[in-house]
């Protein structure tokens, strides 16, 4: 019977530094098989796939533990190189291939058919064969077909149309001779709608001529389109395995994002917006944020609220808080307070009350080579012209008046440290995510921007961290906008929760809504499906 | 134990350390050999005044970003040319400080002017500093070989006293040379304590120190420190960049003054070509790195390292007596700390 699988993974566990991300994770795929695996980002695919191809990252943090079969036989692959050799290929979300090569030498890369001149022979080298170029050719053109593609395999990669690489991708793949397993990483993410269906009707041929597919995506419908099988991983773990025919998208999207929660605590806080006055009204933004496009946004914030925005990696969600506190280019109209707020100017937004406590602590949201202090008061000090001492022209830090709010915030947000000088740097995650939000709060802002505010800080910082939101929230009457990846978490203390897809705002669920709305909400299927429900 | 000891050599940093006790090896070195050390500790601490404030300028290149200023000839030829042109409008009045002060003033808008151009042309090459600063100075230094030559100076001090152009090195005895070192100058026994020339570097520390702590300061240290934190800040990034360089520009004019008062020439010609390097490699055994610097950095770095190549090289010529041993010491240490702080950037992350 296992003789038909060509992958078995078995009671797959893997931690990273004591933090684990699988746990009895199983996945078989049989020859010829569509197997769909789907989860949230964070889910444990990427990790399972590392895995999988014997990717560096894995053994170098410890390996993992449990059991690979391909097509029975048990095997221990340590590296990608010899995962291709076993007949696993992969098509990556990102393309692997140099621009500046032609079709034809991208298909062929480092697997070139080669023939015998004088010199090699002399030297009894293969390094030295020449290329044999018409052969090589062939089986590209041969492999193109097989995909579907019908360009001409001499012209470079640089400049085709992104569907087209990831075809040529795939044929790179089909052309290595015992494939027996290809693994699709998102190959949809990039195309347009009619490219990916025919990306799809191409891995129905390919896994009718008997090669295992395995295809990580988001999108829901694709995977009822072409699946199989369909294995839905959640937190790390196996959450189900079904058969195409006895599911279907608004059961997969609930397992997908299915969790727990407390939502006692928030119940009766629901506001209706309308009673309140909109603070920030935000129309057509778009957002040049590389990785986080914004296209059109469109929203409302009430004074007072804690507002959400959710939904998967890429889809732009991150780029609003950004884009409003204009760090990256902007375009729509925002208005604050009734007023309309210039765009792109950082110190306008900064001035007129924004604050913003930016999704990459490290990189934008500290000074990690300066003070606790420091950090604190740097961009009061340099937009309000607060914390200085003034004689006639020259001005100098005033160190009292610093020490004392430091010392003072220091207290109030509960920051862990040795005394104020002390490097930020040498904090831990949660401490640091306090010295940005003390650093936001010394603005005195009346809306508040938090970006990913849990990201790698341990359990118990999170709580901590999401409960001075909330106490913000309820004491200060600060309204807040918490931009999260953890579904979870913004359902735990925001009153609305806005979901993005591909630029846009998707809707607008409260955190009572279901699991399902959610998860098919993220997958970008919720319109489609409510509509077919109605009709 | 050993902990500590890592953690002793961490604070320290390896380079103070080695350059150190490399320090006062030779300095035992010299006592033992008999050199007359009375006069090697006058002229450690004439050499330590003297490149102090060349040495300073690292300082606001650093902290705005640009990395250790190798574009220093940009400042010191801008320093040389005050000091011609107030030679040679005689504007070498006791009152003016016997020209050098006259010299700073005039060398100031040609600095402020140069360093915002340099700063401009900075922030298009973002990533790449060091090295196009480098070669930066070397076109500068070529360039003005020309201009040496073809400038309508007219003075005799300085012009050749038979055929085109300026001289090599032009005295400045008759004019503001070593002033600052006899001022409020007195003696300890054997050793010479330039006191004018002291309190000048430090009073330029203090200075730089003052502004550091200042609104416009943190700006500028926190564009170079990390320029996307600065950007959310609503810092404008880029003009910081350029305050940095020409404020760095306007030091390195104001140290080549010094500089050639304290030496009694002006040096000409291809004199100022590498001239930044000791500078740099000053404040990087100091304890900067290409990020980060701090005042005393460039107090204890240039101290070490003149105070190295000044007894290095008597010591050097008493033991290998043939040849001209001590530069070659000289260009191996300079050159060699450069290299090890090079090899450290961004290495801390």
């Amino acid at each position: 019977m296992s003789e038909d699988y060509v992958l078995q993974m078995k009671n797959i566990e893997k931690e990273y530094y004591g933090n684990k991300v699988l746990k009895e994770v199983n996945l078989s795929v049989r020859k010829g098989e569509i197997h769909g695996l789907i989860g949230e980002n964070g889910a444990g695919k990427s990790t399972l796939m590392n895995i999988l191809f014997g990717m560096p990252v894995i053994h170098s943090t410890g390996g993992f533990s449990g059991q690979v079969y391909l097509n029975g036989e048990q095997v221990d692959i340590k590296s990608p190189f010899e995962a291709m050799n076993k007949g696993i290929g992969m098509v990556h979300q990102e393309f692997m291939l140099i621009p500046d090569f032609t079709v034809v030498e991208n298909i062929k890369i480092n697997r070139e058919i080669t023939q015998d001149n004088i010199v090699s022979k002399l030297l009894k080298s293969n390094r030295l064969k020449i290329l044999n170029t018409a052969a090589m050719a062939k089986d590209a053109r041969n492999a193109l077909h097989r995909v579907g593609l019908t360009i001409d395999e001499w012209i470079t990669i640089a400049g085709l149309p992104v569907g087209h690489m990831q075809f040529i991708e795939i044929a790179r793949e089909i052309d290595k001779t015992g494939l027996k397993l290809l693994v699709f990483d998102e190959p949809t993410a990039v195309l347009t709608e009619s490219e990916a269906d025919n990306l799809i009707s191409t891995m129905k041929r390919l896994a009718e001529s008997g090669i295992a597919i395995l295809f990580i995506t988001h999108r829901l419908s694709e995977v009822m389109q072409v699946a199989d099988n369909i294995t839905v991983l959640r937190d790390g773990e196996l959450a189900a395995t079904k058969k195409r025919e006895e599911t279907n998208v608004a059961e997969l999207a609930e397992i997908m994002v299915g969790r727990k929660i407390d939502l006692k605590s928030k119940t009766e806080q629901e506001k209706e917006c309308k009673e309140k006055e909109a603070i920030l009204k935000i129309s057509n933004l778009q957002v040049d944020m590389p990785g986080e496009k914004v296209s059109r946004v469109n929203l409302e914030i009430c004074k007072g609220e804690i507002f959400g925005i959710g939904g998967l990696a890429g889809q732009g969600k991150v780029g609003i808080a950004n884009g409003v506190m204009g760090l990256y280019p902007t375009k729509g109209e925002i208005i604050f307070k009734g007023e309309k707020l210039e765009l792109n100017n950082t110190k306008n937004s900064l001035n007129k009350g924004l604050a913003f406590v930016s999704e990459d602590r490290r990189g934008v949201g500290l000074l990690l080579d300066s003070s606790i202090e420091l950090n604190i008061v740097i961009t009061t000090m340099q937009t309000k012209d607060k914390f200085l001492k003034r004689f006639g022209f020259i001005n100098q830090l005033d160190s009292n008046e610093i020490r004392e709010y430091a010392n003072r915030a220091i207290k109030e947000l509960d920051i862990r440290c040795t005394k104020p000088q002390q490097l930020t740097r040498q904090l831990s995650g949660g401490n640091q995510q306090k010295v940005c939000v003390a650093r936001a709060l010394a603005l005195e802002p009346e809306v508040l921007f938090v970006s990913e505010p849990t990201r790698g800080i341990d359990v118990g910082a999170k709580k901590l961290v999401l409960d001075l939101l909330l106490k913000l929230n309820k004491e200060l009457g600060m309204t807040i906008i918490m931009t999260s990846s953890e579904l979870v978490e913004l359902r735990s203390i925001c009153d609305r929760i806005a979901i993005i897809f591909r630029g846009e705002v998707a809707g607008i669920l409260k955190a009572s809504n279901s699991d399902r709305e959610f998860g098919l909400m993220m997958a970008g299927e919720y319109q489609k499906f409510s509509s077919e429900e109605a009709g | 134990m050993n902990d500590t000891l890592s953690k002793i050599i961490n604070r320290i940093g390896l380079p103070r350390l080695i350059i150190s006790l490399l320090f006062l090896a030779i300095c035992i070195t010299a006592v033992v050999i008999k050199l007359p050390f009375g006069m090697i500790v006058s002229d450690i601490i004439r050499r330590f005044g003297m490149f102090g404030v060349l040495s300073l300028a690292m300082v606001p290149a650093i902290e705005c970003g640009t990395g250790p200023n190798f574009a220093l000839p940009i400042g010191i030829i801008c320093g040389l040319l005050g000091s011609l042109i107030a030679i040679e409008f005689s504007l070498t009045s006791p009152l003016l400080g016997y020209g050098f002060i006259s010299s700073i003033l005039i060398s100031l808008p040609l600095a402020i002017l140069s360093g915002w151009l340099y700063g401009m042309m900075l922030n298009k090459i973002k990533g790449s500093e060091m090295l196009v600063a480098t070669y930066t100075g070397f076109s500068i230094v070529s360039f003005l070989q020309i201009g040496w030559v073809t400038l309508p100076f007219s003075h005799p001090e300085m012009r050749w006293p038979i055929g085109k152009g300026l001289r090599v090195t032009v005295s400045l005895a008759s004019t503001f040379g070593e002033v600052l070192n006899r001022l409020w100058g007195f003696s300890i026994g054997r050793v010479y304590i330039p006191t004018g020339l002291l309190l000048f570097f430090l009073g330029c520390c203090g200075l730089v120190w003052l502004f550091s702590r200042s609104k416009a300061g943190i700006e500028m240290s926190t564009a170079g420190a990390n320029p996307k934190f600065a950007a959310a800040s609503g810092i404008n990034v880029d003009k910081n960049r350029v305050v940095g360089t020409i404020l760095s520009t306007i030091l390195g004019a104001v140290g080549v003054i010094t500089y050639s008062l304290s030496f009694g020439f002006l040096q000409l010609y291809l004199a100022p070509l590498y001239m930044a390097f000791p500078a740099v490699a000053a404040v990087l055994i100091g304890g900067a790195s290409t990020s980060k610097i701090t005042i005393s950095h460039v107090i204890i770095g240039t101290f070490l390292f003149q105070g190295l190549l000044t007894v290095a090289l008597p010591v050097a010529n008493q033991m290998f007596p043939e040849g001209n041993l001590s530069e070659v010491l000289r260009m191996i240490v300079q050159n060699g700390i450069i290299l090890y702080a090079l090899t450290k950037m961004g290495g801390e992350s």
